[in-house]
């Protein structure tokens, strides 16, 4: 069996007594909402806090509150199936109901949280194995060893954000709003996600995600098409997220296309955008777009798929993704 | 330090060994009350602390669905859930699904289609199909496939699963069905 390690676990009712617990044993602590992505990192000894606060009975996180004139909050425990399904998320969010539909399996949506999600370790072929497994190769930098295997004469890990709701929150532009003992903050997504796979989150350890906050749904459109080799289970292997604000006579006046899965971070590609602004989604505007964005992508070979395949494919999902907002 | 606060579950690490911790809840009806190391599973606590071996140990990270029960109602991975999550909640497992002697009849269709091979899958399956009958009696066979995708069968293709459940939805709407002809070996 890969049975978890030991480790002291806390399940408070609110969010304050969370907070403090965590803040309490500092990066000794981990939160844990759904588990979908800290257990297994846990029975693999990727990650092995040495106490757990499990999110499950705080109730005020699994809210959705707000309109989708002025934009709705999205409590950090709703879970994937939720929202899939909310009526109000599908009706002026369609883009994030789709998301969070194409994550792994039905049975996993229901444990896994969109903060758990938007919070997601990073991923990489020589990083997601068993404790044996690793050690066989003598680790690597991002846990327990000291090379990266992908690119070994790098300083920096590589690893994968492969969040398929992180792109999305990205190009809307969404805010997620944190809580600690210091009070609350409130981080834009576009500054969340640090530049290597080691410091993927900008936030502090102890910082609990409450909710992620939507723009208002009107005056803009957003898609996101999804690539992985089986239908179900699998994590993105490229993830397009792209959102366009288009003039009534369809002249795009903002473009935003941002990839998943390819690098440390999701990344706004700015030309791909600054290409489409001030002309209409034809073809021809689609293809240029599709073809920078390929031109900047930089997949290494740490994920499912060989990288130059992955990059191959930019394009076209680009394209999918932007023909679908016409 | 601040001071202490109420929390429903506290565990200490003892000379290197973790107490163990009591949890109560219901498992297919019946009222457990257990003790175990806080960090098992609920897969664990079934098959090690309950004797409940129905529910399946397969890739243990949430990779193939073996290890579905129902958790207030709702199919989980118990290989992701902390069995002292399950306190005060409500667990059904596959040895759940009969009513004494008679069989469930997705039981019984899974039976007749042989739709179990191995039979390692069969249970998470089950489970979930009761779960989606319950809220749609006439699915589609891709809305079966779509409720069923979180389990991965190796034996039998998929095929006869996916008629089975078609076979029992029939049943359970009332109507009068049986196990399609081409399907019984050597007629
Ligand atoms: C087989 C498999 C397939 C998967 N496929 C996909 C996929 O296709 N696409 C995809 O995007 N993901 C996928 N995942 C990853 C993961 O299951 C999901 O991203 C899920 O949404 C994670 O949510 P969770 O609540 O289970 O996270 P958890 O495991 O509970 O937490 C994940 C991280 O977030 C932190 N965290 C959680 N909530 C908070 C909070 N409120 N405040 C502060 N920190 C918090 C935790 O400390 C942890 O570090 C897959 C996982 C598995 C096992
Ligand atoms: S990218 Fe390199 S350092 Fe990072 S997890 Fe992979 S092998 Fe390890
Ligand atoms: S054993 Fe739980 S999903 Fe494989
Ligand atoms: S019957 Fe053997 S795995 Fe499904």
């Amino acid at each position: 069996m890969l049975r978890l390690p030991d480790f002291d676990y806390y399940a408070p009712s609110t969010a304050e007594e969370a907070v403090r617990v965590a803040a309490d044993h500092g990066p000794d602590a981990a939160y844990v909402a759904g588990g979908t992505d800290l257990y297994p990192n846990m029975k693999r000894r990727q990650q092995t806090p040495a106490v757990v606060v499990g999110l499950s009975r705080i109730s005020a996180l699994r809210e959705i509150t707000g309109e989708a004139s002025s934009g709705l909050r999205i409590g950090a425990g709703v879970t994937l199936t939720r929202l899939a399904e909310d009526e109000r998320v599908r009706a002026a969010y369609p883009s994030v109901a789709y998301a969070a539909s194409t994550i792994s399996t039905p049975l996993l949506r229901n444990m896994g949280t969109i903060g758990g999600n938007l919070l997601l370790d990073t991923r990489c072929n020589y990083y997601d194995q068993t404790y044996e497994w690793r050690k066989s190769i003598d680790f690597c930098m991002k846990r327990d060893g000291e090379i990266c295997w992908v690119a070994p004469s790098s300083p920096k890990c590589w690893a994968v954000n492969s969040s398929d709701e992180a792109p999305l929150m990205v190009a809307l532009d969404a805010k997620l709003r944190f809580v600690s003992p210091e009070g609350e903050r409130e981080i834009p997504a576009r500054e969340l996600y640090g530049a290597d796979g080691i410091n993927y989150l900008t936030k502090r350890p102890d910082e609990l995600l409450l909710d992620v906050c939507l723009p208002p749904a009107n005056g803009w459109r957003a898609a996101y098409v999804k690539l992985r080799r089986r239908a179900s289970f699998d994590f993105p292997v490229l993830g397009v997220a792209a959102r366009v604000k288009t003039a009534a006579d369809g002249t795009v006046e903002e473009a935003t296309v941002v990839l998943g899965a390819v690098h440390p971070s999701p990344r706004i590609i700015e030309e791909a955008g600054a290409v489409l602004v001030g002309r209409k989604l034809t073809d021809e505007a689609i293809r240029e777009a599709g073809e920078i964005a390929q031109h900047l992508a930089r997949p290494l070979d740490n994920t499912d798929f060989l990288p130059h395949w992955r990059k191959q494919v930019v394009a076209t999902h680009v394209g999918r993704a932007l023909a679908g907002l016409r | 330090m601040s001071a202490p606060v109420p929390l429903t579950h506290i565990t200490r690490a003892r000379n290197g060994r973790p107490a163990k911790r009591r949890a109560q809840f219901t498992v297919n009806g019946e009222p457990v009350d257990v003790l175990f190391a806080p960090h098992k599973t609920l897969l664990e606590v079934l098959r090690e602390d309950l004797n409940l071996t129905g529910t399946k140990h397969g890739c243990e990270l949430g990779e193939c669905g073996a290890c579905a029960v129902l958790v207030d109602g709702e199919p989980v991975l118990a290989c992701l859930v902390l069995g002292l999550d399950a306190e005060g909640r409500d667990v059904t497992t596959v040895e759940g699904m009969a009513d004494g002697p008679a069989l469930h009849p997705i039981q019984e269709a899974f039976a007749q289609y042989g739709a179990a091979q191995c039979g390692y899958c069969t249970p998470s399956f089950m489970l979930t199909a009761q779960v989606l009958l319950e809220k749609n009696p006439s699915p589609s066979r891709d809305e079966i496939r779509e409720a069923l995708s979180s389990s991965i069968c190796r034996c039998t293709g998929y095929v006869k699963i996916y008629e089975a459940v078609e076979l029992a939805a029939a049943r359970m709407r009332g109507e009068e069905a049986d196990i399609l002809e081409e399907a019984i070996y050597g007629r």
